[in-house]
């Protein structure tokens, strides 16, 4: 992957791996994490989960709606159940059913979607989960946690099975640089700012954030100081860090691996609009579906690189 | 038809019966809305689970651990669920007549955080079996011996999920998993033979590895004969239940002309026949 590479950052594991080696290490944990899966125990990687504790992994089969169902009635019953498919597919296939089993009764199921975004790459747009944010974000009382590598999803994932509500994870496929280190800070709805600036500030989650970083480097050598935050929590929105971004640098990028409404940059705007109106842009897929092709190919032609947030940095300071 | 039950015990439930069909009635015509016939078509179904022996249960502790669940897959119905429940204990009688009014607990559709004896908020047809079965693999995890009772709808049988987790259901032999389908031949708009044509729907059970039964659904002493035999069955089990909607009251619907009578209640005159009818 060529995000993050001319800054130096090394690629650590996807991070599916690193939310399913997690989970793993927090069954042993937890007796009461149960694990339904639709066949895709070694895509979504809940499979090292499956190994170590079979008697609570149930794979349903291809059957998104019958896992949440399920899920909901675990839940009731005091188990923490922990659903996990491709983003495309939990969510939009079985919305309604965490409409009805788990939002509206509010129990604390765990939903994971991986393969999100379009850097899935070459199985194409009917597999990548781009509106998946927004349709989580619309569930009432859902936390939704987009982290963006290796260590920060594996807090996320402790995070999430310890957090007393319904959640939506969003992990990718393909390995993504490093910008955290082992045992960083992880609180759901507190962002992280990884980078101070004065100028603008690029508030990014998921892969997009090392793009960001990267941007700010770029920024840098124009001389200006760009702040970057990781918003790894759409849902709720670390308002303060919003506030303070539009107050302290003027100006607001959006980043994110996901289609322009509903997303990151809805949320960012919201707030921006509720508390310190500033400039601001987006950088993000558009309304338009994607195609199949090599992630770096993907990125590069939909966008999503930090070319792409340094050309918005400076329509914000114009 | 072989009698399981004593004369005095099918007497309390026929007269338990007639009381649910009452408040099923007043709560739905004072409420100006909601379901009366598909609730009326389930009322012995329900009797025979609540007060025929078969479930055990706490009104005093709703989250009891151990207690055997009813989930109201056809939430629609929920004036018959709210009718048990008060019968049962769990709330004031009196309450009924609060039914799909702001503030009170009795929605138009089961909610279950806002009444603790509902196991699971439904509405949005074809999710109370996926439901039921999560319940059935808790007991199964936590060592518990609890049944859960899942009442659809033959209609609701239309949507896909029912089937995926009958599937589901077969693949880890929840046999303490019981379906009940309330086959009254009617759905929203008009018969199911016409709408949707699931028959032979037991055929369809069977087929998916369930073990399954088809009895009157109004003849309380096969209900109790065929609860007897679901409980002890190793497969989940599926009893297809032969009802009439808006049974109870039918010469009022006939004289209505309309013997759906799908999600409307009885105009004030046609309920007070029909409460005469079961007085």
């Amino acid at each position: 992957m060529k995000i993050g590479a001319r800054i130096g950052l090394s690629l650590g594991k996807a991070t599916r791996d690193a939310f399913g080696l997690a989970l793993a290490e927090l069954g042993r944990e937890y007796p009461d994490i149960v694990v339904i899966d639709g066949d895709v125990h070694n895509s979504t990687r809940t499979e090292y989960f499956a190994r170590e504790f079979p008697d609570r992994f149930f794979n349903v089969g291809i059957a998104e709606s019958n896992m949440v169902g399920i899920a909901s009635g675990l839940a009731a019953c005091g188990k923490r159940p922990v659903v996990a498919s491709f983003a495309a597919f939990i969510l939009c296939n079985a919305f309604d059913q965490l409409r009805m089993g788990v939002a509206f009764p509010e129990l604390p199921v765990k939903v994971v979607g991986s393969h999100a975004g379009i850097s899935i790459g070459e199985d194409g747009p009917s597999q990548m989960g781009i509106e998946d944010v927004a349709l989580a974000c619309a569930l009432g009382g859902f936390a939704v946690v987009v982290p963006a590598d290796e260590p920060s999803t594996r807090a996320a994932t402790r995070a999430m099975i310890e957090h007393p509500g319904p959640v939506y994870l969003r992990v990718g496929r393909p390995k993504v640089p490093v910008v955290y280190t082992d045992g960083c800070e992880f609180q759901i709805g507190r962002a992280n700012e990884l980078r101070d600036g004065t100028d603008v500030t690029l508030i990014a989650n998921g892969l997009m954030v090392a793009a960001a970083l990267e941007a700010a480097y770029l920024l840098e050598q124009e001389d200006i100081s760009a702040r970057v935050v990781d918003m790894h929590t759409v849902k709720p929105i670390d308002v303060a860090a919003i506030q303070a971004a539009a107050e302290e640098t003027g100006g607001i990028v959006v980043c994110e691996e996901h289609l322009h409404y509903g997303g990151l940059g809805a949320a960012v705007a919201q707030t921006v609009a509720e508390t310190s109106p500033c400039r601001m842009a987006f950088v993000n897929l558009g309304d338009r579906y994607a195609e199949s092709g090599t992630p770096d190919e993907l990125l590069e032609a939909y966008g999503l690189t930090a070319e792409a947030i340094v050309a918005a940095a400076r329509r914000v300071l114009e | 038809m072989a009698t399981t039950l004593s004369d005095t015990k099918r007497q309390e439930l026929e007269a338990i019966a007639k009381r649910i069909r009452r408040h099923i009635i007043a709560s739905t015509t004072k409420a100006g809305s909601g379901h009366p016939s598909s609730s009326l078509s389930a009322v012995e179904i329900a009797v025979t689970l609540f007060f025929g022996g078969v479930m055990r249960y706490r009104p005093q502790e709703p989250g009891w651990p151990d207690r055997d669940r009813f989930i109201l897959s056809k939430g629609h119905a929920a004036p018959l669920l709210y009718a048990v429940l008060a019968e049962a204990g769990y709330f004031p009688v009196e309450e009924l007549q609060t039914l799909r009014r702001i503030g009170s607990p009795l929605e138009g559709h089961p909610n279950r955080k806002r009444l603790p004896a509902v196991e699971a908020s439904t509405g949005s047809l074809g999710q109370g079996l996926s439901i039921g079965l999560g319940h059935a693999l808790a007991a199964r995890l936590d060592g518990r011996d609890y049944r859960v009772y899942v009442l659809l709808g033959d209609g609701e049988i239309d949507e896909g999920q029912v089937w995926e987790a009958a599937a589901a259901a077969r693949k880890y032999q929840v046999s303490n998993l019981i379906a009940i389908i309330d086959h009254n031949g009617y759905q929203q708009t008009g018969p199911t033979s016409e709408v949707l044509d699931m028959e032979p729907i037991a055929e369809k059970w069977r087929t998916f590895g369930w073990d399954v039964q088809e009895i009157d659904g109004h003849d309380l002493d096969a209900l109790a004969a065929a609860f007897a035999h679901a409980t002890a069955a190793e497969a989940p089990s599926v009893i297809v239940a032969r009802t009439v909607k808006g049974k109870g009251i039918e010469s009022v619907l006939k004289e209505l002309k309309d013997e759906n009578m799908h999600g409307k209640p009885l105009p004030e005159e046609a309920a007070q026949k029909a409460l005469a009818l079961l007085s």
